[in-house]
C-alpha cells in the first residue's frame, strides 16, 4: 500500500501565498478587531490592561498562522502523531504539577508563557482523527473494530481534561471528536446507540461531578432562584445583553460590562459587552462574521482533495464552531456556564493562539489542497 | 478511485449536515439575541438601570422665619455629620470604637447607632453623631481611609438665634417619628426634623420644601462612579410673620416678674399678632441638639409648664374682661339704655341664694359706663338674669370667644362658652339662671384664652369689624394674610359707651386700673380688668378670715387685663393673663401698661411687613 506518490512541491512561496485565502484572513482580523474593541472597552477606554497585549499576541500569533500555513501538509500529516504524544504528555504534567488557576489544574508554565495544553490537544485530535481516517477504506469505516482506535484518539485525552476539571473542555473534544467520526462516514446506527448509551450514562456522570459542575446546571436550569449567587453570572449578562436594546447602548457605554456587574467581562463575557454596547446591530454583525469564517472553512474543506485535509479542515471549523456556540449559548443563559472563551475575541493568550493555529491550518489545506498525501497506515 | 468517489460524496453530503447544523446553531443564537435584546429589552433596561443607578435623596433648605421687619427667628447653620453605612462597614461596633478615637462618643450615642443598625435596612446611612466642630470635621476627614462606610456629611441645623423668648411662638423642630410618616420621602432621610410645635409645625410644609435627587452611577460595590442627573431640591419657603421680635423680647422680660403668664399684643384693625409671650419659656434650640435627660425632666417637672403656649392654649375664665360682652349683650339685645341703672349692695339675692360683688360694702347706683369703670358684678348680676345664657354667649361667639380661628399656632385652642343645652348635653345638668348669674362675670363654665381676650378686644374698638389674628404674612414674597374683614352686626353707640367705661377703667379716678395709667400725652390707653377665681372661698373659709392671698399659688386667682391704646385712636390691643397672680387691675394692668407703652413708641404698625433680609436688628427706637 506504501505508494509514494509525487510529491506537490513545485508551488513557489509566492503561488502559496496567493493560493493562501486572503479572504479567510481578513475575517479573522474583522473578528480580532471586534475584540479589541471591546477589550478596550472593558478597561474603560484603556488599552491597558487587556487589549494591548491582545493586539500583541494576536499579531505573533498571525506570524505563526502564516508559518503553520505555509508548511506543507505532509510535514503536518506525519507530524501529527508525535505532536498527539507532545499535547498527551503535557495533558499529564499539567495533571502532576500543573500551576493551579481557577480552582482547577489546566496550565502550565513554560515560563514565557502560561500554556493550557488542553486547548493544543484539542487541534491534535482532531489532526489525529484526520490522519487515522485518511488512510481508512469505505469498508473499514463500516468496521466497529476499525473504530475503536478513533475512539481511543478521543477518550485518553478527555479522561485527563477530565481529572483537571474542565468539563467544557471535555466535552467539545468528545463532540469534536464524533462529528469527524460522522464525517469519516461512519455508519449512522453507531450514532443512535452512543446517543441512547450517553442519555443511560448521564445519572452516573451526575453523580461523578464536582459539587460546583452540579450547582452550575442546576443554575441554569433555573438561575433566577439564586440571583445573587450562582445564578448572578447569567443573570447580569441577561440583564446586560438585554438592555443593549437595537443599536446597543454605545460604545464605552456599557454600564452593566464597565461598572463591573458583569463577571468576567474580559473573557468568557466579552460577548456580552460588545452586544451591550453595540446592541443586536452588533450582535448579529459578530455572528455573520462567524458565519462567513465557517463557511470559508468549510469551502475549504470541500475543495481539497487528500482526505486529510477535509477532516482536517473541516474537523477544525467544528472545533472553533464549537467553541463559538458553546459561549454565545452560556453567555446567554441557552447552557449552563461552562467556561468556554470566544476564540480570538476573548482576552486570553492560549485560545488565541490556539485559534491561530487551528486556522493555520485549515490555510495550510487550502494552499496544499491539491497535495498527494500518501495512503498508508 | 471509484471508493475515494464514494467517500467524498459521503464526505460532501455529511459536511452538508454539519454545515446546516452550524448554520441552524447560528440562527438560534441570532434568534436568541434578538429575543433578548427586541422583545426583553425594555425589561432588561429597567433592570441594568437598577443596577447602577442610585439615587440620593437631596435635602432641600427648610425655610427661614423672620419678623415683620426680617429679623430671624429661625435659620439654618451649617451642621457637620458622621453618617454610617451599615453595609459598608464589617463591624459596626469596631467602626465606632475607631471613630470614638477622633470625637467624643459616649456609650449613650453608639448603643444607639448599634440599635439603629440593627432595626433599618443595611444601606440606609445612619446619623452616627452631629454638630461636629472644624477641628473635628478634620480629625474624621484625615483618617476616613481607615473608616469605611463612614462618611461627613455637610448638612444643615436649625437655629433659633432669639431663643427663649421665642420657644412657643416658632416652636422647633426634632427628628422623625414613625406617627409623622406621610408618604413625603424627604422624612426618611437619616437625621431629617420636621416642626413639632409653634409655627414650625403649622407650617412644616411649606417650610419642609421639595427633596432633590441626583442620580449616581454606581458600580457593583455602591461606589459612586459618576453623576447622570441632578434636579435640585426646591428649598423650603420663607416665612415673615407680623412678629415684631424686639417687642416680643421685651414682653417675654415684663412677663418674666411672675411665675406664670401670657400676654398677646395686636393690631385691630388688620388682626396682625405683634407678639405673642407666653412665660415661662424655653430654649428651643437644646432641640434641634440632643436634650438631656436632665433638661426634659426640668420642662416636665415644672409645675408652671414652661412647654404649654398659654398665650394660646391657655383657657381661663376671663372674669371681669367679659363684662363688655354682657353688657353689649344687654344693650344690644334691649335689656337695658345707657340709662339704666342698678343698686349695688355689695351682693345680689336671687331666691335663696346670694351672690357677692367684689366690693362687699356695695358700689351703689351703677349704670352701664360706671358699672364697667368699677367693675360692679351686681349690676351685671341683676341683667344675666333677664338676657339668657344663650344671648350672653352668642355675643361672646360673635367677639371671638369660646371658638378657634384656625390660627398660625396649632398649639391653639377654642375655650368654651357655655349654652344651656350644651349644658344638658355636656353635664348631664339643667342651666340653672346662677349659672347664667355667674357666667355675666365672666367665671362658671366660660373658658377663654388670652389670644381670643385680644381679639375680643380688638372688635371691640376697631367699629365692630370682625378681625381674626394672624401670624404669618408672607410666605415667599406671596402674601397670605386676610385683609378683608366682616362688618359685625353691633350697633357704633353701644361699642362707644362700652368705650367710655372702658377709657374710664383706667383713666378715671374711680377706675379699677387708675394706678397704671399712663400720663405721657398720647400714649393713654384704656382696658379691663379682671380677677378670674380659681376656688371659691367658701362661708367656712371665709368666716376664718382666709383671703384669697393665702391660699396656695395653685388655688390663687389669676389676674387679667384687657387693654387698647392709644386712647382715641385705638390701634394695639394687648391682653395679660397672670396665672394665680391675684388682682387683674394690681398685677396685671401694670404689665398691660408697659407692653402698651412700649408697643406704642415702637409702633410697628407704621411699617409693612418687610420682605427683604435684614441681617441687622433694627434699632430700637420710634
Amino acid at each position: 500500500m506504501f505508494d509514494t506518490v509525487k510529491l506537490n512541491t513545485d508551488q513557489t512561496i509566492f503561488q502559496k501565498l496567493q493560493n493562501m485565502g486572503w479572504g479567510l484572513i481578513i475575517l479573522i482580523c474583522v473578528l480580532a478587531c471586534i475584540g479589541f474593541t471591546a477589550l478596550y472597552s472593558a478597561a474603560q477606554g484603556n488599552f491597558d490592561p487587556w487589549a494591548s497585549k491582545q493586539i500583541v499576541r494576536f499579531l505573533v500569533g498571525l506570524v505563526g498562522l502564516f508559518i503553520i500555513a505555509l508548511v506543507d501538509i505532509k510535514i503536518w500529516y506525519r507530524l501529527t502523531y508525535p505532536i498527539f504524544i507532545v499535547g498527551f504528555i503535557s495533558l499529564i504534567i499539567v495533571e502532576i504539577m500543573g500551576h493551579t488557576g481557577m480552582g482547577a489544574q489546566r496550565w502550565i508554565n513554560l515560563g514565557f508563557i502560561q500554556l493550557q495544553p488542553s486547548e493544543f490537544m484539542k487541534i491534535a485530535v482532531v489532526m489525529s482523527l484526520a490522519r487515522y481516517f485518511h488512510a481508512a477504506g469505505q469498508d473499514d469505516m463500516k468496521s466497529f473494530k476499525f473504530l475503536i482506535p478513533s475512539l481511543v484518539f478521543i477518550l485518553l485525552p478527555v479522561g485527563l481534561v477530565l481529572l483537571q476539571p474542565d468539563l467544557g473542555t471535555s466535552l467539545m473534544i468528545v463532540m469534536a471528536g464524533i462529528t469527524m467520526i460522522f464525517l469519516a462516514g461512519a455508519p449512522i446506527w453507531i450514532f443512535l446507540v452512543g446517543a441512547a448509551a450517553s442519555a443511560a450514562s448521564l445519572p452516573v456522570a451526575w453523580y461523578f461531578m464536582h459539587s460546583y459542575q452540579k450547582q452550575r446546571v442546576m443554575t441554569f436550569l433555573n438561575p433566577e432562584s439564586d440571583p445573587l449567587g450562582a445564578g448572578y453570572h447569567i443573570t447580569q449578562s441577561k440583564i446586560a445583553l438585554g438592555s443593549g436594546g437595537i443599536e446597543g447602548k454605545g460604545f464605552l457605554e456599557g454600564s452593566q460590562s464597565r461598572l463591573n456587574f458583569l463577571p468576567e467581562k474580559q473573557t468568557d463575557f466579552i460577548f456580552t459587552l460588545w452586544a451591550e454596547e453595540w446592541g443586536l446591530m452588533g450582535g448579529i454583525f459578530l455572528l455573520v462574521i462567524i458565519a462567513l469564517i465557517l463557511l470559508y472553512g468549510i469551502i475549504i474543506s470541500m475543495n481539497c482533495r487528500h482526505a486529510f485535509g477535509r477532516l482536517l479542515a473541516m474537523g477544525l471549523v467544528v472545533n472553533f464552531s464549537l467553541y463559538v456556540f458553546i459561549n454565545i449559548a452560556m453567555v446567554m443563559g441557552l447552557i449552563p456556564v461552562v467556561g468556554a472563551p470566544l476564540p480570538l475575541v476573548s482576552y486570553g493568550g492560549t485560545s488565541m493562539l490556539a485559534a491561530l493555529v487551528g486556522f493555520g491550518l485549515i490555510l495550510s489545506c487550502n494552499i496544499h489542497r491539491d497535495s498527494k498525501l500518501p495512503r498508508m497506515q | 478511485m471509484n471508493n475515494q468517489d464514494e467517500r467524498s460524496k459521503s464526505f460532501s453530503r455529511r459536511t452538508f449536515v454539519v454545515g446546516a447544523c452550524q448554520g441552524l446553531a447560528l440562527a438560534v443564537l441570532g434568534g436568541r439575541l434578538a429575543w433578548l435584546q427586541l422583545a426583553e429589552g425594555g425589561r432588561y433596561k429597567t433592570l441594568s438601570d437598577k443596577n447602577r443607578i442610585n439615587i440620593k435623596m437631596v435635602a432641600p433648605s427648610r425655610g427661614e422665619i423672620v419678623d415683620r421687619f426680617g429679623v430671624p427667628l429661625a435659620i439654618n447653620n451649617q451642621n457637620f455629620r458622621i453618617l454610617m453605612v451599615p453595609e459598608q462597614v464589617d463591624d459596626v461596633d469596631k467602626s465606632l470604637g475607631k471613630l470614638a478615637r477622633f470625637i467624643d462618643l459616649d456609650d449613650r450615642k453608639i448603643q444607639k447607632v448599634i440599635k439603629a443598625s440593627k432595626k433599618s435596612a443595611s444601606f440606609i446611612p445612619l446619623e452616627v453623631t452631629d454638630n461636629l466642630n472644624w477641628s473635628e470635621v478634620a480629625k474624621v476627614e484625615v483618617n476616613l481611609a481607615d473608616l469605611p462606610g463612614v462618611s461627613i456629611d455637610e448638612g444643615e441645623i436649625r437655629n433659633y438665634p432669639f431663643g427663649y423668648p421665642t420657644g412657643h411662638l416658632v416652636g422647633y423642630v426634632r427628628s422623625v417619628s414613625q406617627n409623622d410618616l406621610d408618604g413625603d420621602p424627604l422624612l426618611t432621610l437619616p437625621g431629617f426634623k420636621i416642626g413639632k410645635t409653634g409655627i414650625e409645625k403649622s407650617y412644616d410644609k411649606k417650610l419642609r420644601g421639595e427633596a432633590g435627587n441626583k442620580q449616581m452611577e454606581v458600580n457593583v460595590r455602591g461606589r459612586e462612579v459618576r453623576e447622570l442627573e441632578n434636579n435640585s431640591s426646591l428649598n423650603g419657603q420663607r416665612l415673615s410673620l407680623s412678629i415684631d421680635a424686639e417687642l416680643q423680647v421685651y414682653c417675654q422680660q415684663i412677663l418674666a416678674q411672675h411665675k406664670s403668664a401670657s400676654a398677646v399684643v395686636m393690631d385691630a384693625y388688620t388682626g396682625a399678632v405683634y407678639a405673642l409671650v407666653s412665660h415661662p419659656s424655653f430654649d428651643p434650640n437644646i432641640f434641634t441638639k440632643s436634650i438631656s435627660a436632665e433638661q426634659w425632666e426640668e420642662l416636665v417637672s415644672n409645675p408652671a409648664f414652661p412647654l404649654n403656649n398659654k398665650a394660646v392654649g391657655g383657657q381661663y375664665p376671663p372674669g371681669s374682661t367679659f363684662k363688655m360682652i354682657t353688657a353689649l349683650a344687654a344693650l344690644e339685645g334691649g335689656y337695658a339704655t345707657p340709662n339704666t341703672t342698678v343698686r349695688c349692695k355689695g351682693r345680689y339675692e336671687f331666691g335663696k341664694d346670694k351672690y357677692h360683688c367684689w366690693k362687699l360694702s356695695g358700689h351703689g347706683t351703677m349704670s352701664v359706663v360706671s358699672a364697667l369703670m368699677r367693675s360692679c358684678d351686681t349690676y351685671f348680676y341683676e341683667l344675666a338674669t333677664e338676657i339668657g345664657i344663650d344671648n350672653i354667649s352668642a355675643m361672646a361667639r360673635k367677639f371671638g370667644l369660646g371658638q378657634k380661628y384656625g390660627f398660625d399656632l396649632p398649639e391653639e385652642r377654642a375655650g368654651l362658652l357655655p349654652t344651656k343645652k350644651w349644658k344638658e348635653e355636656r353635664v348631664g345638668q339643667v342651666w340653672r339662671p346662677g349659672d347664667t348669674i355667674i357666667s355675666s362675670i365672666g367665671q362658671g363654665y366660660i373658658l377663654s384664652t388670652p389670644l381670643q381676650l385680644a381679639v375680643m378686644m380688638s372688635r371691640l374698638i376697631n367699629g365692630g369689624i370682625a378681625v381674626d389674628p394672624w401670624l404669618v404674612g408672607y410666605m415667599d414674597d406671596k402674601k397670605v394674610y386676610p385683609d378683608k374683614w366682616p362688618k359685625m352686626d353691633v350697633s357704633q353707640k353701644n361699642l362707644d359707651l362700652v368705650k367710655v367705661g372702658m377709657d374710664r377703667v383706667v383713666n378715671a379716678k374711680d377706675g379699677t386700673a387708675y394706678d397704671s395709667r399712663i400720663e405721657e400725652e398720647g400714649f393713654e390707653f384704656g382696658g379691663k380688668t379682671g380677677t378670674a377665681q380659681v376656688k371659691k372661698i367658701n362661708r367656712a373659709e371665709r368666716a376664718r378670715g382666709i383671703m384669697n392671698e393665702d391660699l396656695s399659688w395653685k388655688y390663687r386667682h389669676h389676674a387679667l387685663f384687657v387693654g387698647y391704646a392709644p386712647l382715641n385712636n385705638p390701634r394695639y390691643v394687648v391682653s395679660v393673663v397672670v396665672e394665680h397672680g391675684g388682682g387683674g387691675s394690681a398685677v396685671a394692668a401694670p404689665l398691660a401698661k408697659e407692653i402698651l407703652l412700649e408697643t406704642q413708641k415702637r409702633n410697628p404698625a407704621l411699617s409693612d411687613i418687610k420682605l427683604t433680609n435684614v441681617i441687622e436688628k433694627p434699632e430700637n427706637n420710634v
